[in-house]
């Protein structure tokens, strides 16, 4: 039986383990969080179940039935924090020939047979961080990877402030906690996704003083329909409850285009927000700005993908950043699969979609199959849909106009803008690995999710850099203790089934 | 004012009854509903920042609130850089707040 | 218009060979392939050690170069300026400690042998070792310290060195590959072929670290250099609690092996930054670079010997390198004697970064026509225990 293990498990990794079990895989679906939904459908934790938590979600009922579904399978082992920190070749990966096919594996060297990912994934299984997590090393037959996105907040001066957060951790905390970030709160940057934001700040009780985004109408029209509202139907509709406030949003939040968040203010935390116009290449336009009062900032400007588990395993990666895949989500490397947010920014149906058609074709199935023609239809509209979303708000050049020299542009390492530019002045350097070491930018414990993609385009414009390095690389895929690592588990043995140990 | 949970008896969605978990925050007790994050509970008790950063000494708190951005770093029962958004709060857990400085370099 | 020297490599090696070259007047281009330190330097370490060599060439090679750093540190920081980032010159020192009954004796022993070479090796017992490194082990059974070694952070060294010789009129060119030799009708080099087309030099250093071996053959006068595989992790930033740069004393029995086969040892040190770096491994496994969990399983076990307190420290990046190695273990430092106008500045293995000032050192006297100072010989390509590895090698 062929072994699919399935990391991730919002929309997309929940579609890929059912239907990888459908076609009758033996699957193992792991998340690092403790709740299966992924970043769509993060809800009250099982402590506190909410008698209409379906009000906050699209889908809400789908989504119960794909778990319970999910979880009462005896072929499905379903591992919740579960961090996966590294993904390594497999001692046996040398019997993969150029073809990708098996040379050399025993029984398992079936003619015509999908190459067997030559890859171990090591996985830490215990409380977020904890000290003393046990240890597992997996080697699946198929990986499919569905990490999915997170926010990307450019840097504006006072962007350190407590009090402002991404907009996605706005959300986080309505839907995880119903704690809302704020009591007035601004919602600021770039795409659909603020919308639902806003909707899930209302309904949590914060009174969102205005949402502004960083596009023009002209932008926005060119991919959507000239009405805002018209966006958060197409991001997969809000819940009930969110569709309620939506309405109230809608009648009741101004909703500003071409309008952007360009500092924040506050001693140690924030008070207030300049908001200013921006024109078509987001560069404020002067005399537009106004003092806000608010005590949350929620930012976003689009989304980054998690790539480390992906580059870990040697997928290669589009030139716009996101994993490679052919029709049926196959990565560049055999026996590889990747679907959601990693390979390209699409939504919940996206996510759906792409994560069914992966699941099928890693346990053995192909996309010309029958069973998953509706998802197959489904995946190429929502391409098209990824596609608006990037030519209606994708980042424009002229946000660095709202840097000062004192602004951080890596909030771990604390470098700010002024001295970021001045190093790079003097070093000369062309290489992004030796900006990284002589302005410390990236270094830090995020190892630069937050600030990699800002760094990159302020230091090497859109023109790359000589040495070819990406700041999505990390073979380290999440802080590990040192401990932990000692006793990691010994190289796998390279035959058998689904290796499930614990040192 | 700042962050606060919305009371369950307003709450549209109707969140069932909470059992309190209570942690110590640099000493403090401080109470949440089970199954809040660390992160949460002290934001909704009303303290938005909980960590200063090495260099310049500043206030942070949560960030990205999904475990990305480890501003929200602090030691739990003596582990460190324990991400506050992402780690349940357990009763009972001692949470310390992180300010790590630069090491004294001898040129 | 032809240089007088074209470099190849923009590591530390080429970096310091550049600058001595320009200081000299010399008209100098350095050609490098990616970017500088994007190779080996930019993916290994800082230690500038005298305490890992025993008696012999490498070692007053060494000594030499820790008696230059000091004063370069200071030169560079006052040519380039305080908007340029600090090179992080820490003398520091190292203390090297056994963690076995058996390990205690030869580790003395060493010391002995060092001292008589002029090392500053102190023997001190081990209630004085956890005086200068009080999270020490308790278990150690000797020690010996070593004021002498230091650190710096070979990126921003490399930069510095490249930065200032610019300022002394050097040409860098990254991204640009050097492919071949250019030769005149007797033989001699005059310049290398590149991506970027010819260049014409009078004379030509080959400082590209693990790649010479390819490049050197594509010139025509193969070196026998080897990757010789390294990884280090890192640590998040904590309370600074490691002060010298400290290791075990199985380090010398990696660093003179030849074994191809992975061996670890540990040396632990801080950073400027904070973090902590705990090394390392060696293994040669050609130029592959995919992360493999046993080879940190190994690294983190050995260091937990030595600072048990590291249990609960978070790894966050693991980085590696190739160190250019040499099969009879000492750099090639010097003229080619089969290739009239090469130079060789190369194979320093796991100390190219230490002892990059003294190398330059002896090809800019070299070059010059002058006498340095040290004897260059025992790093000639020409030295009977590289002999046999050219002749293997053209055969
Ligand atoms: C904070 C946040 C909130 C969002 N809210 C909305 C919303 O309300 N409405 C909307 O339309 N869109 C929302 N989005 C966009 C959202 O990303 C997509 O709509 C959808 O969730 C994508 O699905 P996915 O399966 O690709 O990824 P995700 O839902 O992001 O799922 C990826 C999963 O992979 C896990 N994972 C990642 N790395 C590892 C690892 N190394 N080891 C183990 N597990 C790992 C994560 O824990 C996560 O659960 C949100 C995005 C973010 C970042
Ligand atoms: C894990 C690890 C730890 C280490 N720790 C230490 C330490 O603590 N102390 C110490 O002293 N040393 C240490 N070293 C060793 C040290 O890093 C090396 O000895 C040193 O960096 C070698 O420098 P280099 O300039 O010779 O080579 P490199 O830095 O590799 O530079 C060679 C350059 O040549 C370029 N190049 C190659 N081919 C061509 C071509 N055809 N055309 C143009 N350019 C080309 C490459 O791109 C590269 O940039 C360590 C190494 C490793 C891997
Ligand atoms: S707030 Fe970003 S990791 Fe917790």
């Amino acid at each position: 039986m062929t072994e699919v293990l399935v990391v991730g498990a919002g929309p997309a990794g929940l579609a890929a383990a059912l239907a990888a079990r459908a076609r009758g895989a033996a699957v193992t679906l792991l998340d690092a969080a403790d709740e299966l939904g992924g970043q769509y459908w993060r809800h009250l934790p099982p402590q506190r179940p909410a008698a209409r938590e379906r009000a906050l979600h699209h889908g809400w009922a789908r989504f119960e039935r794909m778990r319970r579904e999910l979880e009462a399978d005896p072929g499905c082992e379903v591992l919740t924090s579960a961090q996966v920190w590294a993904i390594e070749p497999a001692d046996d990966d040398g019997r993969v020939g150029a073809d990708g096919r098996l040379i050399d594996g025993g029984d398992r060297a079936v003619a015509g047979a999908a190459a067997r990912a030559a890859l171990v994934v090591h996985v830490l299984v215990g409380p977020v961080d904890g000290a003393d997590r046990v240890a597992r090393s997996i080697r699946p037959d198929a990986l499919v990877l569905a990490t999915g996105a997170h926010d990307r907040t450019l840097p504006f001066p006072g962007w350190d402030l407590p009090g402002v957060f991404t907009a996605g951790a706005a959300q986080a905390l309505a839907k995880g906690e119903r704690v809302a970030v704020g009591e007035r709160v601004v919602v600021a940057g770039a795409g659909p996704f603020l919308l639902p934001v806003a909707a899930s700040l209302a309904a949590t009780g914060a009174r969102v003083v205005g949402v502004h985004e960083a596009n023009r109408p002209g932008r926005l029209a060119a991919g959507w329909l000239p009405r805002p509202w018209a966006l958060i139907g197409a991001v997969g509709k809000a819940g009930e409850l969110a569709g309620y406030a939506w309405n109230h949003v809608r009648h009741r939040i101004p909703y500003r285009t071409g309008s952007a968040v360009v500092a924040a203010h506050g001693t140690d935390r924030v008070e207030a927000v300049t908001i200013a116009s921006l024109d078509r290449d987001w560069r404020p336009i002067a005399g537009t700005e106004r003092r806000v009062e608010a005590d949350a900032v929620c930012v976003s400007h689009g989304f980054t993908p998690r790539l480390e588990l992906p580059i870990a395993a040697g997928c290669a990666i589009t030139s716009d950043r996101f994993v490679v895949v052919d029709a049926g989500q196959g990565t560049s490397v055999a026996g590889v699969y990747a679907a959601g947010e990693i390979t390209g920014i699409g939504g919940v149906d996206a996510a759906l979609a792409e994560g069914a058609v992966a699941g099928h074709v890693a346990a053995g199935g192909s996309p010309t199959d029958a069973e998953i023609s509706r998802e197959m239809r489904a995946r190429r509209t929502t391409t098209d849909f990824a596609g608006r979303i990037e030519a209606s708000h994708g980042i424009r050049s002229g946000w660095t106009a709202w840097l000062d020299d004192d602004t951080l542009v890596c909030r771990c390492e604390e470098v700010p803008y002024g001295r970021l530019r001045a190093t790079g002045d003097a070093t000369c350097s062309t290489g992004l690995r030796s900006l990284k070491l002589t302005t410390r930018a990236g270094l830090g414990i995020c190892q630069g999710r937050i600030c990699g993609r800002t760094v990159e385009h302020l230091l090497g414009g859109d023109g790359g850099f000589a040495d070819g390095v990406s700041t999505d690389r990390r073979p380290i895929a999440a802080p590990v203790r040192l401990a932990e690592l000692a006793g990691a588990s010994a190289p796998n043995r390279p035959e058998g089934h689904l290796r499930k140990e614990t040192p | 004012m700042s962050a606060r949970m919305l009371p369950a008896g307003s709450d549209p969605i109707r969140p069932g009854p909470t059992a309190p978990v209570t942690i110590h925050v640099d000493g403090e007790p401080v109470t949440g509903a089970a199954g809040q994050t660390i992160a949460g509970i002290v934001l909704a008790n009303g303290r938005l920042a909980w960590r200063r950063t090495s260099s310049d000494g500043r206030p942070r708190g949560l960030f990205c609130g999904i475990g990305v951005c480890f501003d929200c770093i602090v030691t739990v029962n003596g582990d460190r850089d324990v991400r506050a958004c992402q780690r349940r709060a357990c009763d009972g857990d001692v949470v310390s707040s992180q300010h790590d400085e630069l090491p004294e370099v001898h040129r | 218009m032809g240089y007088d020297v074209a470099v190849i490599g923009a590591g530390i090696v080429g970096a310091a060979c550049a600058r001595a070259l320009a200081a000299e007047g010399l008209r100098v281009v350095v050609l490098e392939r990616d970017a500088a330190a994007s190779g080996t330097t930019g993916r290994g370490e800082g230690n500038l050690l005298v305490s890992d060599k025993g008696p012999g060439p490498e070692l007053v090679l060494a000594q030499r170069a820790a008696a230059l750093w000091p004063g370069t540190v200071a030169a560079l920081a006052d040519e380039l300026g305080p908007d340029f980032p600090a090179v992080e010159y820490e003398p520091k020192g190292g203390l090297v400690v056994a963690t076995t009954e058996q390990g205690a004796e030869p580790l003395a022993a060493f010391a002995q042998t060092q001292r008589a070479a002029g090392v500053d090796a102190r023997v001190i017992g081990v209630d004085d070792a956890l005086a200068l490194e009080p999270h020490l082990a308790r278990g150690i059974t000797a020690a010996v310290h070593y004021p002498e070694d230091a650190q710096v952070q070979p990126v921003v060294a490399t930069e510095a060195l490249l930065a200032s010789a610019r300022r002394h009129g050097a040409e860098v060119r990254t991204g640009v590959e050097v492919t071949g030799a250019l030769r005149d009708a007797q033989g001699r080099l005059r310049g290398v072929a590149t991506t970027a087309g010819e260049i014409a030099a009078d004379r030509v250093v080959l400082a590209a670290g693990p790649w010479t071996g390819e490049i050197s053959s594509r010139l025509g006068a193969h070196l026998p250099v080897r990757p010789r595989r390294g990884m280090v992790l890192v640590t998040t930033r904590m309370p600074h609690r490691v002060f010298r740069k400290v290791y075990d004393g199985d380090y010398f029995g990696a660093t003179q092996s030849s074994d191809a086969a992975l061996q670890t040892s540990s040396v632990v040190e801080s950073t400027a930054a904070g973090t902590v770096l705990v090394g390392s491994s060696r293994e040669q496994v050609g130029f592959d670079d995919r992360m493999r969990v046993e080879v940190l399983r190994q690294v983190a076990a050995k260091a937990l010997r030595l600072f048990p307190f590291l249990s609960g420290a978070s790894v966050m990046r693991a980085y590696g390198g190739f160190r250019p190695y040499m099969p009879d273990h000492l750099p090639v430092i010097g003229a080619d004697h089969r290739l009239d106008g090469l130079w060789h500045a190369t194979g320093h293995e796991g100390a190219g970064i230490g002892l990059s000032l003294a190398t330059a050192e002896l090809i800019a006297a070299g070059i010059a026509g002058r006498a340095a100072p040290i004897d260059p010989s025992p790093f000639s390509p020409q030295r009977a225990s590289l002999a046999p590895h050219l002749a293997e090698e053209a055969a």
